[in-house]
């Protein structure tokens, strides 16, 4: 057996050297008439964990979903502005819908594997939804389980339908299915909040282990999540009926110990949202 | 511990259990007096469903009787039907193989159409027209099979005819289905025209199980990079195969009982001919339809043993559906 050359080359398919840069700009939402999101500009650079705050419903899930094109899925969704990967608009006619999907990846607030497929065949749906063709599958789907951190726990059943496993194994199950195509960037809305301090510490581990292969993007209401993971941070808030606006973003440490804006140092206090 | 109840002096009902249990305990539940009565009221209705089936089987059976006794198993293999002739020759053969060829013509045109038809409206067509795409289909599903009868046979059996007098020609000798003499009035055509009357109804069925799909698994695909048709083929498909299965089934039965359509189309012919697109065939249904104004005593018991076997035969086949709906889905890679 040739060890070591599949290895190398498994691990190379799957992990890039670095993540792409994503940038949103001037991005502005609407659901029908309802201006949801108002000129939104943010720099998701490479090697570097962004996170999304601020309060219920001032349109966090809405700009992370423009970011890999899931928001045009919503039937009266409108969008302005642009979303650039690498430089090129995503929203453009250079790069194909499938393609940005992706190569942008997206983890849900509530996990979805697919019930009535086994644990192995999650990890490779991907393979198959984009009609890619890997050396060794069983490689690969051993990188990216290893990747999310799930493959001593799953390992003995990968035959097993994914309904079965809990529900911070379902949501490492979903990013380790999200690795297993090769994404630039990840896109992670509330991964953690249907979960146990130790799953969630769990998956926080796991992002700090991908941060510097793939770009990520992370909407949390855990302060302490946001400082613990995130090296950038944007601050969303939305005054009653107007649409959600970044109020402040820059390094999260600063966004934390010294934020310019008093609304952005209430909310991070805890003194409202 | 409890050591009296509201009810009276129960002294304990916590069980006595080992050190350790080694077996599950029983588990018991006292219902509420609403709880009790809805499950006698749906009870009571299962109950009467079963034994009405079962009436009918008896029934059935009661009228078959005497023309069992007369032919005995040569009821399954006769192809004439001459019950009240001297002596009594009669058998559902031709009808059984009638009903099958054309059952299965119907479902062949009606399950992938249904399914293309459902998916188009669900996932494909613009939301504008979706709803009244929709409408249409739950309308077409309430119009009575006579019109569609009449449709076929003064519209669609004309209008096939060159196309499978063509058909006939070109595979002349090599196929089953040529050597046809004259073509019109063939259990292919038939079971065409019993497709039409069960599209609307299947697809109806099938469109609403699909659109059950849960989105946020439809997302999961689509998040992959997937392609519409890779999200159906990996969410939608798996999530309602057990309604394709039953919509078709509806279908089915609807293929199988169907008098009208085979009436006024066959050309009577009470023989097994493998050339389907060849004039001439029988099913029970039509059979039974026909036979039944001449039909002397024991004619009308022949007929009742005819009606027997297809009731055996649909019962058979839900069977076999239900077993497949209920089989745990295979989970390995597609
Ligand atoms: N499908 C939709 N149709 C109509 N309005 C929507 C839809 N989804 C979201 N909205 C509206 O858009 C606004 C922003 O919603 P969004 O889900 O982006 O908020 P959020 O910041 O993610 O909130 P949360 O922290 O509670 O998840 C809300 O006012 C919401 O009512
Ligand atoms: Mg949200």
């Amino acid at each position: 057996m040739t060890v070591p050359e599949v290895d190398q080359s498994a691990a190379a398919e799957a992990a890039p050297a670095v993540g792409g840069v994503l940038e949103g700009v001037q991005v502005s939402c609407w659901f029908g008439a309802r201006k949801v999101l108002e000129g939104v500009d943010i720099k998701m650079d490479a090697g570097v964990v962004t996170a999304l705050i601020g309060p219920s419903g001032c349109g966090k899930s809405t700009f992370l979903r423009t970011l890999n094109r899931m928001h045009e899925l919503v039937p009266i969704a409108t969008l302005a502005g642009s979303v650039l990967l690498d430089g090129h608009d995503i929203y453009g006619a250079g790069l194909r819908l499938t393609e940005v999907r992706r190569r942008i990846g997206m983890v849900f607030q509530k996990p979805n594997p697919f019930p009535a497929m086994t644990i192995a065949d999650n990890v490779a749906a991907g393979l198959r939804l984009t009609g890619r063709k890997v050396r060794d599958r069983d490689e690969l789907i051993e990188t990216s389980l290893r990747r999310a951190g799930l493959w001593n726990e799953v390992r003995n059943r990968l035959g097993a339908p994914a309904g079965g496993l809990s529900g911070g194994q379902q949501q490492r199950l979903c990013i380790a299915r999200s690795l297993a195509v090769s994404p630039d960037v990840l896109l992670m809305d509330e991964p953690c909040s249907a979960l146990d301090p130790t799953s969630t510490r769990r998956i926080e581990e796991t992002i700090l282990e991908l941060k510097d292969q793939v770009t990520i993007v992370i909407v949390t209401h855990n302060m302490q999540q946001a400082q613990r993971v995130s090296q950038h941070c944007a601050f969303f808030l939305a005054a009653e009926d107007e649409p959600g606006r970044v109020v402040e973003q820059g390094p999260t440490e600063q966004i934390f110990s010294d934020p310019h804006d008093p609304r952005t140092a209430d909310y991070v206090n805890g003194r409202f949202g | 511990m409890r050591t009296t109840g509201p009810e009276g002096s129960v002294t304990s009902d916590v069980p006595e259990a080992g050190p350790r249990a080694e077996e599950p305990r029983k588990l018991e539940a006292r219902l509420t007096d609403a709880d009790r009565f809805y499950r006698a009221f749906v009870a009571a209705g299962a109950g009467t469903t079963l034994v009405l089936i079962t009436l009918i089987g008896l029934f059935l059976l009661n009228g078959a009787w005497p023309a069992l006794k007369t032919s005995g198993l040569s009821f399954l293999t006769t192809l004439t039907w001459g019950p009240d002739g001297e002596p009594p020759k009669f058998g559902v053969a031709a009808m059984m193989f009638g009903t099958f060829v054309s059952a299965a013509v119907a479902m062949l045109i009606t399950v992938p159409i249904a399914v293309c038809t459902a998916l188009f409206i669900n996932e494909y067509a613009p939301r504008a027209v979706r709803r009244s795409l929709t409408s249409l289909v739950d309308l077409m599903a309430a119009i009575p099979s006579l019109i569609f009868a009449i449709w076929g046979l003064f519209f669609l059996v004309p209008l096939l005819a060159p196309l499978e007098d063509w058909a006939v020609a070109q595979f002349h000798g090599w196929l089953p289905l040529a050597e046809a003499s004259a073509t019109g009035g063939s259990l292919f055509n038939a079971g065409l025209i019993i497709a039409c009357m069960a599209i609307p109804i299947t697809t109806s069925i099938i469109r609403e199980v699909l659109a059950q799909a849960p989105r946020h698994e439809c997302e999961g695909a689509l998040a992959l990079g997937g392609t519409r048709w890779g999200m159906i083929s990996s969410v939608i498909l798996p999530f309602g195969r057990s309604g394709i299965v039953g919509g078709s089934m509806l279908g089915l039965g609807r293929a199988l009982g169907e008098t009208l359509a085979a009436t006024l189309i066959l050309s009577i012919a009470f023989e097994i001919k493998p050339r389907i697109l060849e004039n001439g065939g029988i099913t029970v249904a039509s059979g039974i339809a026909i036979e039944f104004r001449d039909a002397q005593e024991l004619g009308l018991s022949a007929l009742m043993a005819a009606g027997l076997a297809l009731f055996l035969v649909t019962f058979a086949i839900n069977l076999l559906a239900a077993l497949v709906v209920n089989r745990k889905p295979a989970g390995a890679r597609a």
